[in-house]
C-alpha cells in the first residue's frame, strides 16, 4: 500500500496529472502548503512549461510517467471524457486522487459512466484496480479552491469530503487538504462518496464541517 | 513549443495606450418580459434586441456583441442576421458575435457570414469564438460534447487561415479539406479582429496567443483577480509565439439602474431564477441574497448598481486584469425591454464617460 511509502518525516509528494482548468489550480495550491509538485499534460512537458510557469511557478512540467514514478499521490485532474482512453498501468500502485465528476449535459453521454449502479470514482477505482483511489476536491469549484482557503480554526473554514475504501488513502489524502486549508469530513468508501457527487447534498455548496456532516446525514436518512 | 521566455515582463509593458479604452455590450437575446410581467414571444424579443443596438450606437456604445444560443430564455441562434439588421440602421458602432460557437459550426460559413457583415456595416464586424456557456449546440447539429476540444482546437486553426484572406489550404478531421480555396466575400481592409472567449482553461489562453488572436475573459463568477495570471500568460504566449502583442477584454453580466437600490432589486429575481434553473443541470449552487451581494460587491464578478458603481468597478478591474476592454452582458431573461433601453442609455451616457474619467 502506498501509504507506507513514505515516511512521516516528509511531506508526500504530488503529482498533478491535467493542466486544464482544475490542474494548475489544484498544483499551485499544494505547492503553497509546502508540497513537492510535478505537473504532466499527455505529451511532452514543454508544451505545458508555460502554463506552469505562470500558474504554478514552482511546479516542475514532466512527462506523467516521470511524474507519476516519483510520487505518493496522483491527482487526476484530466477531463473525464479521457478517462476512456487512460491507462490505468500508468499510475498501479499509486494512491490515486480522483477530482472528476460524471456530468452528461457538459461532457456529454459516455458508455463507461452510465453504469448508474456505481458513483464516478466507483468506475474509476474498477478501472484502476492495482491503485487506491480517494474521491475528494470534485464538489467544489476549480475557480473556488483558491480562494476559500481557510487557516486552521478559522470559523470560516469551508470543509471537504474525502472518500475511500481505504482508511490510510483517506488519512493521507485529508492531511494535504487539511494543510491546503479545508476541514476534512471523512468517508469510509467511495459507495458513501456519491453524496459528494453533482446532485448531492454538498456539491457545489460552501459548508463548514458540521454543517456537511448534517447535510450528509439529512440525506442518508 | 519553444522555450519559454525567462522575462516576466509582458509583452506589451512600457506602451501604455497602445491599445484603446473599448467599452461595449453584450447580450444573449434574453427573452424580454411586457410591462405585465409576460414573457414576449421570440420574434418579440429578437426585435427589442435590434433596437437594443440600435440604442446603444446612439448613445456612444463602442461595440454591441451577441452571443449565440439556443434555449427558449435565450432564443438567439442567429446573431449575424440581427448584427446586419442593426448595421443598416447604424452608422458608428462595432458589432459582434459575443461568442460564436465555432467548434459546432462551420468555420467557412462563420468567415463568410461575418465578412458579408463586416462588408454590410462598412468594416464594423468582429468575431469572438469560443463555447460559451451554451452546449444546446452540440447536439441540435450533431456533434459531441466529449470531443469539444478536438472541434475547437481544429476549426480555430482553420478560421486562423480564413482570416488572413488568402486561398486557403487546409486538412483536418473536422470537416472537407481546402485546397488553395478562394474564400470569398473578401474583407475592404483586412483581417476583421478576432478574440478568443475563455472562461478558465489555460490552454485557450495559449491556443488564442498561438494565433494570433485577442483574448476575452469571460468572468461570470468569484473573484475577478484569479483571472489576472491569465492575462501574464497571454502576454508570455504571444512573446513565445512570435506574435504582436494584442489586447485582453473583459466580459462579465450586471445590469445598471438609476441607483444601486433599484438595479439590485430589479435583476435579483431573475439572476436567481436563471440560475436556478441552470443548477439542475449544470450543478451550480443556487445563490442566495448572501452570495449575491458579494457577487455583486468589489470582489464578485457581477456588475450591478448605478453608473457610479458600475464605472467605478469596471475601472477597478480593467486596472487589476491589465486589460483595456470591457464587455458588459446586459439584460436577464425576464427584465422589460424598457429596463434594458434604461441599462443601454446609462451605460453609454454616465457609466462609460466615468470608466474614461477614472482610468484616465
Amino acid at each position: 500500500m502506498t501509504g507506507e511509502s513514505w515516511s512521516s518525516t516528509r511531506l508526500p509528494r504530488i503529482a498533478v496529472l491535467g493542466s486544464g482548468h482544475v490542474g494548475p489550480v489544484i498544483a499551485r495550491v499544494a505547492l503553497e502548503a509546502g508540497y513537492q509538485v510535478a505537473i504532466a499534460a499527455s505529451g511532452d512537458p514543454e508544451k505545458i512549461a508555460l502554463i506552469t510557469q505562470v500558474l504554478a511557478p514552482g511546479a516542475e512540467p514532466r512527462w506523467a510517467a516521470d511524474a507519476v514514478k516519483e510520487a505518493d499521490i496522483v491527482v487526476l485532474a484530466i477531463p473525464l471524457h479521457r478517462f476512456a482512453g487512460f491507462d490505468p498501468a500508468l499510475v498501479a500502485g499509486k494512491l490515486v486522487v480522483d477530482t472528476m465528476n460524471y456530468w452528461p449535459p457538459i461532457d456529454g453521454v459516455q458508455e463507461m459512466f452510465e453504469d448508474r449502479r456505481y458513483g464516478c470514482s466507483e468506475i474509476v477505482s474498477q478501472r484502476l484496480v492495482r491503485s487506491t483511489v480517494v474521491k475528494t476536491f470534485n464538489h467544489l469549484g476549480y475557480h473556488e479552491l483558491e480562494d476559500e482557503r481557510r487557516p486552521m480554526g478559522s470559523p470560516e473554514r469551508r470543509a471537504l469530503g474525502v472518500a475511500s475504501d481505504d482508511p490510510v488513502g483517506v488519512d493521507v489524502v485529508a492531511g494535504v487538504i487539511e494543510r491546503i486549508g479545508y476541514d476534512t469530513v471523512r468517508l469510509d468508501s467511495l459507495i458513501a462518496g456519491r453524496l459528494l457527487e453533482p446532485g448531492g447534498p454538498v456539491f457545489g455548496v460552501s459548508l463548514s464541517r458540521p454543517e456537511f456532516e448534517l447535510a450528509m446525514r439529512v440525506e442518508a436518512a | 513549443m519553444t522555450t519559454a521566455p525567462s522575462s516576466a515582463v509582458p509583452a506589451s509593458a512600457g506602451e501604455p495606450g497602445q491599445f484603446p479604452l473599448v467599452l461595449g455590450l453584450d447580450t444573449f437575446g434574453d427573452l424580454t418580459h411586457d410591462d405585465d410581467d409576460r414573457a414576449d414571444t421570440h420574434a418579440q424579443t429578437i426585435r427589442n434586441v435590434v433596437e437594443q443596438g440600435v440604442l446603444a450606437d446612439h448613445v456612444g456604445v463602442d461595440f454591441f456583441g451577441i452571443g449565440e444560443h439556443h434555449t427558449d430564455d435565450f432564443p438567439m441562434p442567429a446573431a449575424d442576421v440581427v448584427l446586419g439588421t442593426i448595421a443598416g440602421r447604424t452608422t458608428r458602432i462595432r458589432l459582434g458575435s459575443a461568442v460564436t460557437v465555432l467548434s459546432s459550426d462551420d468555420p467557412v460559413r462563420v468567415f463568410q457570414r461575418y465578412s458579408t457583415l463586416d462588408a454590410i456595416s462598412g468594416g464594423r464586424a468582429e468575431v469572438i469564438l469560443g463555447r460559451g456557456s451554451s452546449t444546446e449546440s452540440f447536439p441540435l447539429f450533431g456533434y459531441g460534447l466529449a470531443d469539444y476540444e478536438d472541434l475547437f482546437e481544429e476549426k480555430t486553426h482553420l478560421f486562423a487561415e480564413l482570416l488572413k484572406g488568402g486561398p486557403v489550404t487546409w486538412e483536418g478531421k473536422t470537416r472537407a479539406p481546402l485546397h488553395n480555396q478562394d474564400v470569398v466575400p473578401h474583407t475592404e481592409s483586412g483581417p476583421f479582429p478576432a478574440w478568443i472567449g475563455v472562461g478558465g482553461s489555460p490552454q485557450s489562453v495559449i491556443r488564442a496567443a498561438h494565433y494570433g488572436f485577442s483574448l476575452m475573459l469571460a468572468i461570470i463568477g468569484g473573484p475577478p483577480a484569479r483571472f489576472s495570471p491569465f492575462s501574464q500568460l497571454f502576454r508570455q504566449a504571444l512573446e513565445k509565439f512570435g506574435q504582436d502583442p494584442r489586447p485582453v477584454g473583459v466580459h462579465s453580466p450586471g445590469h445598471v439602474a438609476a441607483t444601486d437600490e433599484q438595479a439590485r432589486e430589479e435583476f435579483w429575481p431573475r439572476y436567481l431564477e436563471v440560475i436556478r434553473r441552470f443548477s439542475k443541470t449544470r450543478g451550480f449552487a443556487i445563490p442566495t441574497k448572501e452570495s449575491f451581494a458579494h457577487e455583486v460587491g468589489p470582489h464578485g464578478a457581477l456588475y450591478v448598481g448605478s453608473p457610479e458603481t458600475v464605472a467605478q468597478k469596471i475601472a477597478a478591474n480593467l486596472t487589476l486584469l491589465d486589460a483595456t476592454r470591457f464587455d458588459l452582458k446586459y439584460g436577464m431573461p425576464g427584465l422589460s425591454q424598457q429596463a434594458l433601453m434604461t441599462n443601454i442609455e446609462l451605460y453609454g451616457t454616465q457609466v462609460m464617460p466615468r470608466v474614461h474619467e477614472l482610468v484616465g
